[in-house]
């Protein structure tokens, strides 16, 4: 591998396991793409017809000047534009929290691709729910690094809440993991425990 | 020998008749027999294109870029200007290892129809009548302008453009090429333009046109046969026109309410502030270089521009099934194509799921920011032409140790690697 395969291979783990969920060829959209790293892998190792939306014009930017397609957008009003099954895959990694509708969001979501893969940080991790049970302030951890009154994630949720929204919206879990603070992977992001131990989690859906 | 001097109404600033067959450059006569139709029903017969090329074509004829100006720009991108002697337009942008690479691909800008540095235009000999066009040359829109090209990228024998690249009007027609001849188009970079010229946008554009007509020198259009020019007017639209292309804080850095050469007001009406001595100076070099007539048929064309219209209404429409890979790009700053415009062409392309990037630059230098050094701009293109090329097909320029040749964030080659 040259240096930049390198790179492109070293992603987050989280967003490995989005990598892992995509076929190759496909038109995938990642929405809240930030700097375009995922899309880069995607590009490189799957040959992916792949598109942004990132909010930040700095993360716009910075991926447009590596060559990806990416526009400047909110997940929360441009994902109107885009016709009915224009995708395969619509991402949505670490954003549906910072989202004002993740209802919406997620039936947009579905609308526009085949099938959606959401990621997002489990309010029901026992680190977090230690923090508001024992300190009596709102969690700060890793991968919550914000304090309450300047993080941009206004719609936490927890595993359970989020399996309840795709049940109430009439969506498939086709696959869910799960994923500790230590980068530990397990199949399966339904039950009780995985609630309590998971940081993380990564859903991969479609339309009932 | 005849085509310059049919060129009579343009002069230097000397009054000495400009002669375009000494220029730099190609022209290209179209068969009259296959005469160009416009918009507004007529055609025109044996149409010159002035165009200039850069780079070389290649052998799969796969790497061509056409370059778009603007409104007062012409094909000298990259040349010394012939009349003012100053650098091309994008001069610093083309060349070996620049963002338009020379060693790259082939790059191609024509004077658009009705221009006035070598292609037909008001100020050419009308053939029925023996005098210079003027206000009896047909009127034309952004779509004639990009017919013309077209002929000039058939005559040049190239099925598909690489890229058409350009600002403000140069954008509109790279957007009516991507709309019109999607097959002929691999990827289009449309920059601080808009599908359409707004009410602002045409109120300007009138202001211009009345400084122009209502110039005693006009002469309804006829001021070749006078032995006169409408420089008053002409400028007066210029500098009209060169606010719009500025900014408050642009204008505000450069001049602020700075007096000219002065201690205090001369309570009268001279150029006491130097903005006022900068607009002046603005009108009066531009009237040495451009022909009144032509500013005013190729005003109306941009006022005519509106994508959507040409569609029932629907700008996506304008898009639909688009194979074409887009880099809109607009600046914070620019007024008079503001991102907004930039914005409802990226809303249609989504709608259709055309491979769009859109980026909007913050610059505090107004609509002029495409002509000037933003890195950042410059960043973004250069990355969406690599990524377009890649995709193309077109194999990058390497290094004398074979590695991909490394250019400095203006999209220059890197001190270690220049000749």
């Amino acid at each position: 591998m040259t240096p930049a395969d390198l790179r492109r291979d070293a992603i987050r783990v989280d967003l490995q396991l989005i990598a892992d969920m995509i076929d190759p060829g496909a038109r995938v959209l990642d929405v809240g793409c930030g700097q375009g790293i995922l899309l880069d892998h995607l590009n490189h190792f799957k040959q992916v017809d792949g598109r942004g939306i990132e909010l930040s014009m700095a993360g716009v930017r910075a991926a447009v000047a590596q060559g990806l397609s990416v526009i400047q957008g909110d997940a929360d009003t441009d994902l109107k534009d885009y016709p009915d099954g224009a995708f395969d895959y619509v991402v949505l990694s670490q954003t549906l929290q910072a989202t004002r509708n993740p209802r919406l969001v997620l039936r947009e979501l579905l609308r526009i691709g085949r099938r959606a893969i959401v990621s997002f940080p489990n309010f029901g991790y026992w680190r977090v729910r230690s923090h508001l049970l024992l300190r009596g302030r709102m969690p700060v951890t890793k991968t919550l690094t914000y304090q309450w009154y300047d993080t941009p994630n206004i719609h936490f949720c927890t595993i359970a809440d989020f399996t309840d929204l795709c049940r109430e919206e009439g969506v498939r879990v086709e696959r869910s993991m799960s994923l500790t603070a230590d980068g530990r992977v397990s199949h399966g992001a339904s039950g009780l425990l995985a609630n309590w131990l998971s940081e993380q989690a990564v859903f991969l859906l479609r339309r009932d | 020998m005849g085509e310059h001097l049919s060129k009579g109404a343009m002069t230097d600033g000397q009054g000495q008749t400009l002669d375009f067959a000494t220029f730099p450059g190609h022209r290209l006569v179209l068969d009259a027999a296959d005469p160009l139709p416009l918009d507004c029903g007529e055609s025109l017969s044996g149409v010159t294109i002035a165009y200039q090329t850069y780079g070389r074509l290649n052998a799969e004829r796969s790497n061509a870029i056409l370059l778009c100006h603007a409104l007062t720009g012409d094909h000298y991108v990259a040349d010394e200007h012939p009349v003012t002697g100053k650098p091309g337009w994008w001069a610093d942008l083309v060349g070996p290892g620049r963002i338009f690479d020379t060693d790259r691909y082939f790059l191609i800008c024509s004077n658009v129809l009705g221009g006035c540095m070598g292609t037909t235009g008001p100020a050419d000999i009308n053939p029925a009548t023996g005098r210079p066009w003027g206000l009896a040359f047909p009127v034309i829109t952004i779509g004639d302008m990009v017919r013309a090209q077209v002929r000039l990228i058939d005559h040049l024998g190239i099925e598909k453009l690489f890229c058409v690249v350009g600002g403000s009007m140069g954008g509109m027609q790279a957007l009516e090429w991507a709309s019109r001849y999607p097959e002929r188009v691999f990827a289009a970079a449309p920059i601080a333009t808009a599908a359409r010229h707004s009410a602002q946008n045409i109120a300007f554009a009138e202001v211009g046109r009345q400084a122009i007509l209502t110039d005693p020198d006009f002469h309804e259009g006829d001021y070749a046969l006078h032995g006169t020019k409408p420089d008053r007017g002409l400028a007066v639209a210029r500098m009209a026109a060169h606010i719009t292309y500025l900014s408050e804080a642009a204008l505000h850095r450069k001049f602020g309410r700075n007096l000219q050469g002065r201690e205090r007001f001369t309570y009268g009406f001279g150029a006491d502030f130097q903005v006022q001595s900068y607009l002046r100076h603005q009108g009066s070099t531009f009237v040495d270089r451009f022909d009144a007539n032509s500013y005013l048929y190729i005003t109306r064309a941009m006022d005519y521009f509106d994508l959507a219209a040409d569609h029932g209404g629907q700008l996506a429409q304008a898009f639909q099934g688009t194979p074409v890979r887009f880099c809109v790009i607009s600046f914070t700053s620019d007024w008079l194509f503001p991102t907004a415009e930039s914005r409802a062409v990226v809303h249609a392309l989504n709608a259709v799921a055309a491979n769009v990037s859109f980026v909007e630059i913050e610059s505090d230098k107004g609509h002029d920011a495409f002509l000037l050094d933003e890195p950042e701009f410059h960043a973004t293109l250069q990355g969406f032409l690599d990524g377009a090329a890649d995709h193309r097909g077109l194999p990058r320029q390497t290094d004398r140790h074979g590695l991909p040749r490394q250019t400095d964030r203006h999209g220059l080659p890197r001190e270690k690697d220049a000749p």
